[in-house]
C-alpha cells in the first residue's frame, strides 16, 4: 500500500532503509527487510548508494514486497538519462512499487567506479516533475501513456545544508514539482532541526527527520569531518566515547561489551522522542544495524 | 581558450614507433598561452625527440592551428619539410590535431590531451567556466554557470553536499558552484531569480558534429 494515506493521517510516521548487496546473495537484505516490515510504514531501498556498484533498487524493492515490506524505491539521476529514468519508473510500478524517493545521488567520484560518467540528465526537482507527469498519464514530452502509475513521491532535504535558505528554496520547488513527503539527512541537533523546521514551516508536506544510528565516537567524528550537512554535537560524541571505553575494558578482560550499542540506541531514541514535537515522523537509516531497530523503536516509545 | 596538457614523452614515443622523421606543429593562440605548443614548447619537444633518436624535419606554429585555410597555406610554405617527414606531431588541442589531419595526408598524432574551455585567471592558471552546453542560462545564475561550476550540473539549486567552508563534497579544493551563485544573487538582492522551476536542458544533437555556417556579411 502506498504511503499516501498515512501521510494524510495524523499518525507519527516511521520509515527505515536497507542497502542492497554487492552481488546476488539477497539473504541478509531480505532478512533485514522481513524484520523491519511489521515495524515501519516504509522501507527505503537505496539506489547504488555512495556510488558503489551493487544490485539495483527496483529488483530489491520487488523482493521486499514479497516478504511483506512496503518498499520506497530510491531513484537517483546520476546513472540514467531521462529515457531510462522514465522507463525504470514504469517498470517499478508494474512490479508493485508505489513509493518513489527522487534524488540526485552521490557523485561517482565518491564511489568505487570513480571514472564512471556522471549522467545527471535531470536533477531531483526535474525528476519529481517527470514522475508526477507519469502519474498524470504522460511522459515528459507529453506523449500519452497506456495505463498510468500512481506513485507517492518523496524527496530529500539537508536541514544542516549550507546555506539553509537554498535548501528551503529547493524544498519549495520540490513540493511544487510533486513531492508529497520529505526524508532528511541525519539529524543530531534537535534545536537546530526545530529552527530549520520553523524556517520551512510554509512547506506543507510531511517531513520525516533522518535518524542515523551512531556506531562509535569515531563514526561520529568521521561524519563531522566528511559528510556535508551532518554535525554530531560534542556531548553525543562524548557519550559514545565513554561507552566505547567501557566496551574496550570488557574486551581486555575477554568479555563482550554492548555499551556502544545500548548508548547508540539511547541517543537515537532520545532524539526521536525530542523530534516528535517538530516533525511528522522519522526515517531511520540503520546502516547495517537493522537488527537493532526493534529495540530502538521500543526505547523511543513508538 | 582551449586548455590542454602535454602527453608524456613515453606516450608520444609509442605513437611514433618506426616513424623517425617528425614535423612539429604548434599553435599561436591557445596552445601558446597554455604553454603546450608555443615556440618554447615546440623547441623543447624537438630537443627531446632528437635525444630519442628522431629527426625533426621542421617546425611551424599554426596561426592559429584550428584555422584550416591558414594551416593549409602554412603547410604549403613548409611543403618540403613535411614531405620529408614520416609523421606530424601536433602540439595544440584536439581541434588543432584534426584540423592538421585535414590539411595533410601524412600520419598526424596529438601530443596533447584537451581538457576544457577555460579562462586565463593569471599567467599559467586556467579555470573552466563554460561547458558549451548550447543553451545558456547565465542570466538566472548571476553569471556563474551551474552546469559547469556545480559538480553535478544541477539546475534547480544545490544538493546537500556543500561543506561548512563552502566547498563541494566531491573535491575539497573546489568551491560549491551553487554557494557562489547564492552569494552573488544575494548580494544583488536577486535570489528570486532562483525560485522558478528550470526545465531540463536539451542535449545537443550529434555532439561532436556541430557546425555553424554564417553567410558572408552576416553580422
Amino acid at each position: 500500500m502506498s504511503l499516501r494515506p498515512l501521510l494524510g493521517s495524523d499518525k507519527f510516521i516511521v520509515t527505515s532503509e536497507v542497502g542492497p548487496p554487492k552481488g546476488v546473495d539477497m539473504t541478509h537484505v531480505l532478512e533485514e527487510a522481513k524484520l523491519l516490515a511489521p515495524l515501519v510504514a516504509g522501507i527505503n531501498v537505496t539506489d547504488i548508494q555512495a556510488a558503489a556498484m551493487r544490485i539495483g533498487s527496483i529488483a530489491t524493492c520487488h523482493l521486499i514486497k514479497d516478504v511483506g515490506g512496503e518498499p520506497v524505491v530510491q531513484v537517483v539521476t546520476r546513472d540514467r538519462n531521462r529515457l531510462a529514468l522514465q522507463s525504470d519508473l514504469l517498470s517499478a510500478w508494474v512490479l508493485g512499487i508505489e513509493n518513489v524517493l527522487c534524488l540526485t545521488g552521490d557523485h561517482p567520484v565518491l564511489g568505487d567506479h570513480k571514472g564512471a560518467k556522471p549522467v545527471y540528465d535531470l536533477d531531483s526537482v526535474q525528476l519529481l516533475k517527470v514522475a508526477r507527469g507519469l502519474n498524470e498519464g504522460h511522459d515528459m514530452m507529453g506523449n500519452e501513456l497506456e495505463g498510468k502509475p500512481d506513485f507517492c513521491l518523496g524527496a530529500v532535504v539537508t536541514p544542516g545544508g549550507n546555506p539553509v535558505e537554498m535548501q528551503v528554496m529547493k524544498m519549495e520547488k520540490k513540493v511544487e514539482a510533486g513531492a508529497e513527503f520529505f526524508q532528511t539527512q541525519a539529524v543530531y541537533d534537535v534545536d537546530a532541526f526545530a529552527a530549520f523546521m520553523q524556517q520551512a514551516s510554509h512547506v506543507k508536506v510531511p517531513v520525516l527527520a533522518g535518524i542515523v544510528l551512531l556506531k562509535s565516537a569515531g563514526m561520529a567524528r568521521y561524519m563531522n569531518a566528511n559528510v556535508a550537512g551532518v554535525q554530531v554535537p560534542d556531548p553525543l560524541i562524548a557519550e559514545m566515547a565513554a561507552a566505547g571505553k567501557k566496551d574496550k575494558a570488557l574486551r581486555a578482560e575477554g568479555k563482550k561489551g554492548d555499551h556502544q550499542v545500548k548508548t547508540s540506541i539511547e541517543i537515537a531514541a532520545r532524539l526521536i522522542r525530542e523530534l516528535r514535537a517538530s516533525c511528522r515522523g522519522v526515517h531511520i537509516m540503520p546502516l547495517g544495524w537493522g537488527h537493532h531497530v526493534p529495540a530502538l523503536l521500543e526505547a523511543a516509545e513508538l | 581558450m582551449t586548455i590542454s596538457e602535454l602527453k608524456s614523452l613515453e606516450e608520444i614515443l609509442s605513437y611514433l614507433k618506426g616513424q623517425d622523421k617528425v614535423f612539429l606543429v604548434g599553435c599561436s593562440e591557445c596552445a601558446t598561452v597554455v604553454q603546450v605548443g608555443g615556440e618554447d614548447q615546440t623547441k623543447e619537444m624537438a630537443e627531446k625527440l632528437e635525444q630519442e633518436g628522431k629527426t625533426i624535419t621542421g617546425t611551424l606554429i599554426g596561426d592559429p592551428g584550428c584555422h584550416l585555410l591558414h594551416l593549409k597555406r602554412q603547410f604549403r610554405e613548409h611543403r618540403n619539410e613535411i614531405e620529408a617527414a614520416d609523421a606530424l606531431l601536433i602540439m595544440s588541442c584536439g581541434t588543432g590535431t584534426q584540423t592538421a589531419a585535414q590539411a595533410t595526408d601524412k600520419p598526424v598524432y596529438a601530443a596533447t590531451n584537451t581538457l576544457f574551455l577555460g579562462c586565463v585567471e593569471r599567467f599559467g592558471q586556467f579555470r573552466e567556466f563554460c561547458s558549451a552546453c548550447g543553451s545558456c542560462t547565465l542570466e538566472l545564475t548571476g553569471n556563474i554557470c551551474s552546469v559547469t561550476r556545480c559538480s553535478k550540473g544541477l539546475q534547480n539549486g544545490p544538493c546537500g553536499g556543500t561543506t561548512p567552508d563552502g566547498k563541494c563534497e566531491v573535491d575539497p579544493e573546489v568551491d560549491c558552484g551553487w554557494l557562489l551563485i547564492y552569494n552573488k544573487l544575494k548580494e544583488r538582492n536577486a535570489l528570486d531569480l532562483l525560485r522558478p522551476y528550470v526545465p531540463p536542458k536539451e542535449a545537443q544533437v550529434h555532439p561532436g558534429q556541430h557546425s555553424v555556417v554564417r553567410e558572408r556579411g552576416e553580422s
